[in-house]
C-alpha cells in the first residue's frame, strides 16, 4: 500500500512531522517498506514530444529521435521502443536524472556511434507499472504541458506500507488515519460525506440471483448519464502520481481516488453497451468471456459473474470486461459498488490464476456498509469533472449486515499482555479504533466496525489493545534458568555425535535439497519408488530424494569441475521412502573421491578405496559406542555400489536392520554422471537402524580387569576356498576359547604362486592370555592345536606348513 | 722408576692418542687380558717380599683401576663422538611438508542449529522434531489457516499430490502441532529443520531452516516472550548490547503477533549487529492464538503462552558475515572450507558459543 503524508493529511489533523509518522506507523503494525522521495528526484523528467523517429545508421533495431522537450534546442534521443514515432507525447529523462526504477543516474552516451541526449522512459522504468515494453505513452491533452515535469512538485515521500492480510481497512488511506489517531498520532477529521440529491430513478434493472453460495450478497449501483470522461484535473492528477500510478481518464481516476483512499473498489460500466437488464449469478462451466487484461477465460461452475442479457460483463469484485468498459467517447455510466464473499473471490482468483487490485482487497474483506457512502463520493466526483446527470442510488441485497458483537474480559488484557491499562484507557482506544462501547462490571460489550472482518474474538481486542498501546510498554520478564528434561534425546545425540564424528575424518558437510533429478535420483533409488512434486520449481528438483548419494554425486561433479581433485563430503539428512508424512529416515551419506597422497614426497599414491571408506564407518560407529566385536559384514549391497568391492554392516550377526552400506561407486554410474575421477567411493549409515542401547555408555561398561599374565602371540596361515571370508576364520577362532584369546587379527592376504587355484592364503595373528596364570608350552600347544581343528573342521581350511 | 709406573704413564699416553673402540679394547687386553701387562703384575704378588708386598699391592690396584676408569671414559667419549657423527650423517631437510591431513568441516548452519539448542537448552527448551512431509492439516488448517485464507499465499506451497493435501512442510510451526497432540501442557520446545517454499531468488532458495519456539503454561505473557527473544538474541550474536524491537505484525496462528528487528550498521562493508539506525528483521512471533490451542486439544482458558519462528540461515548469515543465501546450498569446496567449522568447535556454553 503507497501513501504519502500529504493524503493522509486529507483525513488527519497533525502537528507532527513525517519522520514521527514512519516511526508511528511501524509501531502500531503498519511496516513501512520503503521511502521514496518521489518529488525531488523526479523533478528533471519531463513531458515531452518527438518531432522525428528515424532508423538509427548503425542498428536496425533503434532509432534516433528528435525530441522536443520544451526548449529552444531539440535533443536527440537514441530510443529502442517500437512504439517511439513521430508525434508521441511521452516522457524524457535528461542526463543527469535518476531513473526511479532502477536507481540509475543517466549520462550522455554514445550508442552506436549516435550521441544520445537522455532517454525516453516506460512505465516501468518510472515505476507507474510493470509495462516495459516500449515508452510511455500519454494523450495528446499533455501537448500543452510540454517542457513540464511529469511529477508533481509535492513535498510528501512515497511511503510504501506492507499492510498485513488481516487489515484490510488499511488499504485505504482513511483506514490508516484512523489508527494513528487512535494511537495518539493526530485527530481524525470526520468526512464531510455530501449525499446525491436525485429525483431520477436508476432505471437498469439489477438481480441478484438466488443462489446457495451467492458471492455478491449486495450489489448497489447509480446511473450518471450525459457524462463527458476527460483528463481529470490536475489535482486528482497529481495525488495519483504521488503514488506513482499513472492517471488515465476522468472516471477511471476518479475510481481508483475512491479505492485507495477509502477502501472501496468501484466498476464503471459503459451503460450503453449493457444489454437490458444486469443478473448477478453462478458461471455455468464452459462460460467464457474477454477481461479488461484482454484475455480470454473460460470459467467453472459456480463462479460469481456480471451479466447481462448477451453474456458475462465482469467476474464480480475481481475483473471487469471489455464488452461493457468504458472508454473516452462513454456517455452514460452504470457505476458498482457491491459487496463480494472473500473465499468466492479467493477461490475464482485461484481456479483462473488472475490477481487484480479489487480482488486483493474484497478476498481481505470490504466494508459490506461502504457501498453507498462509495457511490456517493465518486459519482458526486463525475458529475463534478465529467458534468451529467446522477440518478439515485439502487441497492440489491440478499443478506442485511449486522454489526457483530462481543462480550471483553478487561482482566484478559494483563494476562496476555502482562502489562496494565485502566479500563478507562481502552474504552478510548477501542472508541477511536471506530467500536462502540458499553462497560458492563468488568466486561466491555463492543460493537465491532463493520471495516473490521479480522475481529471476532477477545483475543482480538487484546491485540488492538497492545497495538495502539504500543509493543513497548511489554515490560521483558528474564527466562528462568531451569531445565526439566534434556535438550536432546538419546537419537538427538547420537546425531549430532555421527555428523561431528565423520566431518573430523576429513570429510566436509555439505546441506543439499531434499529434492533432486529424478535422473540422478534413479539411479541411487534401489527398490524405492519416485515420489514426484507436484510444482516443482524446475524439472531438474522435481521428485523427493530416495538417498543423498544424487545430490552429493551433483555436488562433488560441479567441484571436480572447479578443479578440485581429492574431495570428501558428506551429508546428514532425510531420505524419503514415501508420499506421507513420517515416511522418511535420517542418512549419514558421504562420498570420496581421487586418491591419497597425491604428489607426496614421503609416501607412496593411491587411490581412495573401499578400505578407506570402511575405517570411516567403522571408526565412526565405534566412536558413537558400538562394539565392533559384533558387527557383521557381507556383500549384499544395492545396485549402485560396486558388486564386488562394497559391504552391508550389521551392528550385531542378528542381521535385523542395515547399520551401514559402504563400497566404491558403481562404475556404470560414474561412466554415465561422467563424474571425472579416478575412484569414488561411498557410504550411507543409517541413523533410524543404529539402536539406542537403553543404558548409557557409562553404564553399558564392565569393572575395568586385566591380566597382567604374559601373553603371547601365535601366527597360522591357513588355506581356505577363495570364497571363505575373513570373517569366517575369525568367527571360528573366537569361538574356541573366549576366556584365552584376546586378539585374533589378520595380517596378510595372499593368492598366486604356491597357491592352488581358487584358494588363498590367510595369515592371522591371535593372541593368548590367561587372566590366572601364566600359560606353559603345553597350555599353548593345546590351544593352537584346538585352533587348528576348529578352523579347519568349520570352515574347510588346511593349516599351510 | 718402577715398573707399575712406566706401565702406567705409557698407556695413559696411548689412550690420549687412541679414537677407535677397537683400538681401545685392543689396550684393554694389552693390560688386563690372561697375559696382559696389569694381570702378568698381580701374578707377580706372590714372588715379592713380605715387607713390600702391601705397598707394592696397593699400588698396583691404584694404578689399575686408574686406568680402568680411563678406559670407561675414553670408551663413553668414543662412543659419544660416534653417535654424534652418525646423528650429524642424518640431518634431514626439516622444512620439507609433513605427511598428508585432511580436514572436515561442520556447515555453518548446523553449527548454527548447535549454538540455538545450546542457549535454548540453559534456559529449559528441548529439541523436538517433525517431519519434513505435512498434511495440509497439520501445516496450515490446525494454524488458524483455514483454505482460502489469504496468509497462505505468503507461503509458496510444494504439494506432493494433486488434492493439495500432502506438502513440504513451508515452516516448521507444524512441530507446534504435533508436539501438543502427542503430550499434555506444559511444553518448552524449539524444533529447528529443514522448510521449504517454491520461491528462488537471491533472498530465497526453494529450501531454507527455521527454528520453532514453543512456551505454553499457566499465566506465559508477552513479558516472557520479551524476555526469551532478549536473551537469545544477546547470547546468540554474543554482544554486549543489542537493539532490538517488537513490532505489531499478523501471523494467523499468533495473536497479538510481532516481528522483531535488530539495530546494525555497516561497516568497511560488513554487517555489525547491535549497534546504528538500521533495522533488520530477523524473527516473527507471538501469543499462540486460542483457536491453535483448542485445535490441539489444550484449553485455551488455563494454558496461555508464545511461539516464535527464526530464519536460521539469516542468522547464520548475520553472525557469520556471509552474504549469498544460495551460497549454503551450492556446495562450493572452496565456501565450505572458508565459512565452515571445525568438528572440534562444538558449541558450548562453558566455552563461548564460538571461538
Amino acid at each position: 500500500m503507497k501513501i504519502t503524508f500529504d493524503w493522509i493529511q486529507d483525513h488527519l489533523k497533525t502537528n507532527l512531522k513525517e519522520k514521527h509518522l514512519l516511526k508511528q506507523l511501524t509501531n502500531i503494525g503498519l511496516e513501512v517498506e520503503s521511502v521514496e522521495s518521489l518529488s525531488v528526484d523526479n523533478e528533471l523528467l519531463k513531458i515531452a514530444k518527438i518531432i522525428k523517429a528515424e532508423k538509427h545508421p548503425n542498428a536496425d533495431r533503434l532509432k534516433v529521435c528528435d525530441v522536443d522537450v520544451g526548449e529552444k534546442e531539440v535533443k536527440k534521443v537514441v530510443c529502442g521502443a517500437t512504439n517511439a514515432r513521430e508525434g508521441l507525447i511521452t516522457i524524457y529523462a535528461p542526463p543527469g536524472a535518476i531513473i526511479p526504477k532502477t536507481k540509475t543516474k543517466l549520462t550522455t552516451a554514445k550508442i552506436r556511434g549516435v550521441t544520445s541526449y537522455g532517454m525516453l522512459c516506460s512505465e516501468y522504468e518510472l515505476n507507474l507499472s510493470e509495462e516495459s515494453e516500449g515508452i510511455t505513452e500519454l494523450s495528446t491533452k499533455y501537448r500543452k504541458s510540454i517542457g513540464k515535469s511529469y511529477f508533481s512538485k509535492s513535498k510528501s515521500n512515497l511511503i510504501d506500507l506492507s499492510i498485513t492480510p488481516n487489515r484490510p481497512d488499511c488499504l485505504g488511506v482513511r483506514g490508516i488515519a484512523r489508527d494513528l489517531a487512535a494511537s495518539g498520532f493526530g485527530k481524525l477529521l470526520e468526512l464531510k460525506e455530501k449525499k446525491i440529491k436525485s429525483k431520477t430513478k436508476q432505471t437498469l434493472k439489477i438481480k441478484i440471483k438466488k443462489e446457495k453460495n451467492q458471492g455478491c450478497n449486495a450489489f448497489g449501483s447509480c446511473l450518471i448519464t450525459n457524462v463527458k470522461n476527460t483528463e481529470s484535473p490536475q489535482w486528482l492528477k497529481d495525488k495519483l502520481i504521488s503514488i506513482g500510478q499513472k492517471p488515465i481518464s476522468a472516471i477511471v481516476d476518479i475510481t481508483n481516488y475512491v479505492m485507495l483512499d477509502i477502501n472501496r473498489p468501484l466498476h464503471a460500466y459503459d451503460a450503453d453497451k449493457i444489454e437490458k437488464d444486469i443478473i448477478v449469478r453462478d458461471s455455468n462451466s464452459g462460460e467464457e468471456f474477454t477481461a479488461l487484461d484482454n484475455k480470454n477465460y473460460k470459467l467453472d461452475k459456480g463462479m460469481c459473474v456480471i451479466s447481462d442479457h448477451k453474456g458475462i460483463l465482469g467476474l464480480g469484485g475481481i475483473i471487469g470486461g471489455t464488452r461493457s468498459g468504458t472508454e473516452l467517447d462513454t456517455k452514460n455510466i452504470l457505476l458498482e459498488s457491491a459487496y463480494f464473499d472473500p473465499k468466492s473471490i479467493r477461490n475464482t482468483a485461484k481456479k483462473l490464476n488472475l490477481d487484480t487490485d479489487a480482488k486483493f482487497r474484497f478476498e481481505r474483506g470490504i466494508d459490506p456498509l461502504s457501498i453507498e457512502s462509495g457511490l456517493n463520493r465518486a459519482a458526486l466526483l463525475i458529475k463534478e469533472i465529467c458534468g451529467g446527470e446522477v440518478s439515485k442510488i439502487d441497492i440489491q441485497e440478499t443478506k442485511v449486515y449486522k454489526n457483530q458483537t462481543i462480550k471483553f474480559d478487561t482482566n484478559l488484557f494483563e494476562k496476555i499482555s502482562g502489562f496494565k491499562i485502566s479500563t478507562k484507557k481502552m474504552i478510548k482506544i477501542l472508541e477511536n479504533l471506530g467500536f462502540k462501547t458499553k462497560k458492563d462490571k468488568k466486561y466491555l460489550k463492543l460493537t465491532i466496525p463493520s471495516w473490521r472482518p479480522d475481529i471476532s474474538q477477545e483475543i482480538d481486542i487484546v491485540e488492538e489493545l497492545v497495538r495502539i498501546s504500543g509493543y513497548d510498554k511489554i515490560e521483558t520478564i528474564d527466562p528462568i534458568k531451569k531445565r526439566f528434561k534434556s535438550t536432546l534425546t538419546q537419537t538427538q545425540k547420537l546425531f549430532h555425535f555421527l555428523q561431528r564424528s565423520i566431518a573430523s575424518k576429513g570429510y566436509l558437510e555439505v546441506i543439499t535439497w531434499s529434492f533432486t533429478d529424478s535422473n540422478y535420483n534413479n539411479k541411487f533409488k534401489g527398490d524405492k519408488k519416485e515420489i514426484k512434486i507436484v510444482n516443482p520449481i524446475s524439472s531438474e528438483l522435481g521428485v523427493l530424494r530416495n538417498s543423498i548419494f544424487s545430490n552429493l554425486c551433483m555436488s562433488l561433479s560441479k567441484n571436480l569441475d572447479r578443479g578440485f581433485k581429492d574431495i570428501s563430503i558428506f551429508e546428514i539428512g532425510p531420505i524419503f521412502e514415501g508420499p506421507n508424512p513420517g515416511e522418511q529416515s535420517t542418512v549419514v551419506c558421504g562420498l570420496s573421491a581421487g586418491k591419497k597422497n597425491r604428489l607426496s614426497w614421503i609416501d607412496d599414491e593411491r587411490n581412495v578405496d573401499v578400505f578407506d571408506v570402511k575405517r570411516d564407518v567403522v571408526q565412526t560407529l565405534v566412536e558413537a559406542g558400538y562394539n565392533s566385536d559384533k558387527f557383521f559384514i557381507d556383500s549384499e549391497t544395492p545396485n549402485y555400489y560396486h558388486p564386488g568391492k562394497s559391504g552391508r554392516l550389521f551392528l550385531n550377526s542378528g542381521k535385523d536392520q542395515v547399520a551401514a552400506y559402504f563400497g566404491e561407486i558403481h562404475p556404470n554410474i560414474i561412466k554415465v554422471l561422467d563424474i571425472k575421477t579416478e575412484s569414488l567411493v561411498g557410504f550411507e549409515i543409517f541413523l533410524d537402524n543404529l539402536k539406542i542401547p537403553k543404558k548409557t555408555l557409562n553404564d553399558q561398561k564392565k569393572i575395568f580387569q586385566f591380566s597382567d599374565y604374559q601373553k603371547s602371540e601365535r601366527d597360522f596361515a591357513f588355506i581356505v576356498n577363495k570364497d571363505v571370508s575373513s570373517q569366517d576364520l575369525i568367527n571360528a577362532i573366537s569361538v574356541v576359547n573366549n576366556k584365552l584369546i584376546s586378539n585374533i587379527r589378520v595380517f596378510d592376504v595372499y593368492e598366486g604362486e604356491n597357491i592352488p587355484e581358487n584358494k588363498k592364503s590367510v595369515a592371522i595373528s591371535v593372541t593368548i592370555q590367561s587372566s590366572e596364570k601364566t600359560l606353559t608350552d603345553n597350555d599353548l600347544e593345546k590351544i593352537n592345536k584346538l585352533i587348528i581343528e576348529t578352523v579347519e573342521n568349520k570352515t574347510g581350511a588346511k593349516i599351510r606348513s | 722408576m718402577s715398573d707399575l709406573k712406566k706401565i702406567k704413564d705409557e698407556f695413559i699416553l696411548k689412550l690420549k692418542n687412541k679414537s677407535n673402540l677397537s683400538e681401545i679394547n685392543q689396550i684393554k687386553s694389552d693390560l688386563f687380558g690372561k697375559n696382559g701387562l696389569i694381570s702378568l703384575q698381580f701374578k707377580k704378588i706372590g714372588t715379592i717380599a713380605d715387607s713390600e708386598r702391601k705397598k707394592f699391592a696397593a699400588d698396583l690396584n691404584g694404578i689399575k683401576n686408574e686406568l680402568q676408569d680411563l678406559i670407561s671414559l675414553k670408551i663413553i667419549e668414543i662412543e659419544n663422538a660416534d653417535i654424534n657423527e652418525k646423528l650429524e650423517k642424518e640431518k634431514i631437510d626439516i622444512t620439507l611438508p609433513e605427511r598428508a591431513f585432511v580436514r572436515g568441516r561442520i556447515h555453518p548452519v548446523s553449527q548454527t542449529i548447535d549454538e540455538i539448542s545450546s542457549i535454548f537448552s540453559e534456559i529449559g527448551f528441548s529439541v523436538e522434531e517433525g517431519p519434513d512431509v505435512e498434511n495440509e492439516y497439520n501445516n496450515f488448517t490446525a494454524l488458524n489457516t483455514p483454505d482460502n485464507h489469504p496468509a497462505r499465499d505468503m507461503h509458496d506451497t510444494f504439494y506432493l499430490d494433486e488434492k493439495k493435501q500432502k506438502l513440504l512442510r513451508t515452516h516448521t510451526s507444524p512441530v507446534q502441532i504435533r508436539t501438543m497432540l502427542k503430550d499434555k501442557p506444559p511444553f518448552k520446545i524449539i524444533a529447528p529443520g529443514r522448510t521449504y517454499r517454491s520461491d528462488s531468488d537471491q533472498t530465497h532458495s526453494p529450501m531454507f531452516h527455521q527454528v520453532e519456539g514453543l512456551h505454553i503454561d499457566k499465566n506465559i505473557n508477552m513479558g516472557h516472550l520479551k524476555g526469551c527473544l532478549n536473551y537469545f538474541i544477546k547470547e546468540f550474536f554474543e554482544v554486549e548490547k543489542i537493539k532490538m524491537r517488537f513490532r505489531p505484525s499478523h501471523f494467523p496462528f499468533t495473536e497479538p503477533s510481532a516481528e522483531v528487528d535488530i539495530g546494525y550498521e555497516i561497516k568497511d562493508g560488513k554487517i555489525v549487529i547491535g549497534e546504528g539506525d538500521k533495522w533488520l528483521e530477523i524473527l516473527g512471533c507471538g501469543m499462540v492464538h486460542p483457536n491453535v490451542l483448542k485445535n490441539v486439544k489444550v484449553d485455551p482458558v488455563k494454558f496461555q503462552g508464545y511461539a516464535f519462528g527464526i530464519g536460521i540461515d539469516r542468522l547464520a548469515m548475520l553472525k557469520y558475515g556471509i552474504n549469498d543465501l544460495r551460497a549454503f546450498f551450492d556446495c562450493d569446496y572452496r565456501w565450505l572450507n572458508h565459512f565452515g567449522f571445525d568438528p572440534l568447535d562444538v558449541p558450548t556454553n562453558y566455552r563461548g558459543l564460538s571461538r
